[in-house]
């Protein structure tokens, strides 16, 4: 395959994929009026308010045919220039038919930051919300089994959060010291 | 009156001779968490053949070794397993922490990273180097019969010398 051929190819499959972006975010935006669209080198993103969250997913999910979850993760805007509200959850979605993708960003602020959990649309975010849980704080309100994945079950804080010490608060520290006479 | 003895009769400690044997059968228990694990596993392997020094037996059950190498970083979460491992260790026994890590939690200065296995457990021998090369690994295991040899006893009196109670750094009440 000649380089121009190469090229082209890639042009006409990027075009498709626009295409069906920009058909789903309409469709997204006629349900939801308050979605808000931006992109950034090539890649769609939304940011959908909280109240709307689940059933935003579960319409790109049953409608749009994004069948796949990559990713949930969470940012921390404690400090962030320009922040209102402290948490952005991000959701990396997939169309494992078209190859396209979405990404999916919602905001939650203390206290108790809490969004509806996705287990139920996709079975493999159980243990993605569950991380999430563990290391940020965010409660998944409907989860099956929302127990900490990482750290151990004694463990108090979320240490991803920006107000949380890298060195800890004494955990690491917190062991019984085993002497000879003990062997 | 001078004792005649055969050419073939040696005269020692009781002490010595358990030592001696003790020190050229070391079995070690492997605990490698991270890449200092790589280069355990490369001491043991036939380029530099811990064989060479008696301590070849690496065996994975706690209770058939006397030498626990702790290899590579341990976490808040393991530091229990480490140390159930060690309790059940028969007497007795020596520990070797290798690299930076398992001495002082090298780079990681986070909030889960144990900060030195000797807060927690006795440590007889620490080997520097991040990770260090088997050369360095195999000096430790060599001054480690050194010591063993030196302050060895048959029944392990020296264990319960004051100084060899309490690890190294233990935070003191």
């Amino acid at each position: 395959m000649r380089d121009d051929e190469v090229t082209e190819l890639r042009m006409s499959r990027r075009e498709t994929q626009t295409m069906t972006t920009a058909t789903t975010l309409q469709r997204l935006a006629e349900s939801f009026p308050a979605v808000e669209t931006s992109e950034f080198r090539g890649e769609a993103r939304v940011i959908v308010p909280r109240g709307a969250a689940y059933d935003a997913l579960a319409m790109l999910k049953t409608e749009c045919g994004f069948d796949m979850l990559i990713d949930v993760t969470c940012v921390d805007y404690l400090v962030y220039r320009g922040a209102t509200k402290r948490f952005g959850l991000v959701y990396l979605l997939l169309n494992t038919a078209s190859g396209e993708r979405l990404t999916v960003r919602i905001f939650v602020d203390e206290p108790n930051p809490s969004v509806s959990s996705v287990v139920s649309l996709w079975e493999g975010a159980n243990w993605l919300e569950r991380e999430v849980w563990d290391l940020f704080g965010i409660y998944f309100e409907g989860h099956p089994d929302l127990r900490r994945i990482l750290l151990p079950e004694e463990f108090t804080a979320h240490p991803l959060r920006k107000d949380y010490p890298m060195q800890g608060r004494g955990e690491r520290h917190n062991f019984p010291v085993i002497t000879r006479a003990e062997g | 009156m001078a004792l005649e003895l055969p050419d073939n009769v040696v005269i020692t400690k009781l002490d010595d001779l358990v030592s001696w044997c003790r020190k050229n059968s070391l079995w070690p228990m492997p605990f490698a968490t991270a890449c200092c694990g790589i280069e355990l596993m490369a001491t043991g392997a036939s380029r530099h053949d811990l064989a060479r020094f008696g301590a070849e037996v690496f065996r994975f059950s706690p209770r058939q070794c006397d030498l626990m190498i702790v290899a590579g970083r341990v976490v808040m979460k393991m530091l229990p397993v480490l140390q159930r491992i060690w309790l059940q260790m028969h007497e007795p026994k020596w520990c070797i922490s290798m690299g930076a890590c398992a001495s002082t939690g090298g780079v990681f200065d986070t909030y889960s990273v144990v900060q030195g296995i000797d807060r927690f457990i006795p440590v007889d021998m620490y080997v520097p180097g991040c990770p260090p090369r088997p050369e360095q690994l195999i000096q430790a295991i060599i001054d480690l019969q050194a010591k063993i040899q030196k302050e060895g006893t048959m029944f392990g009196r020296e264990f319960a010398e004051p100084e060899r109670q309490l690890p190294k750094r233990a935070l003191r009440p």
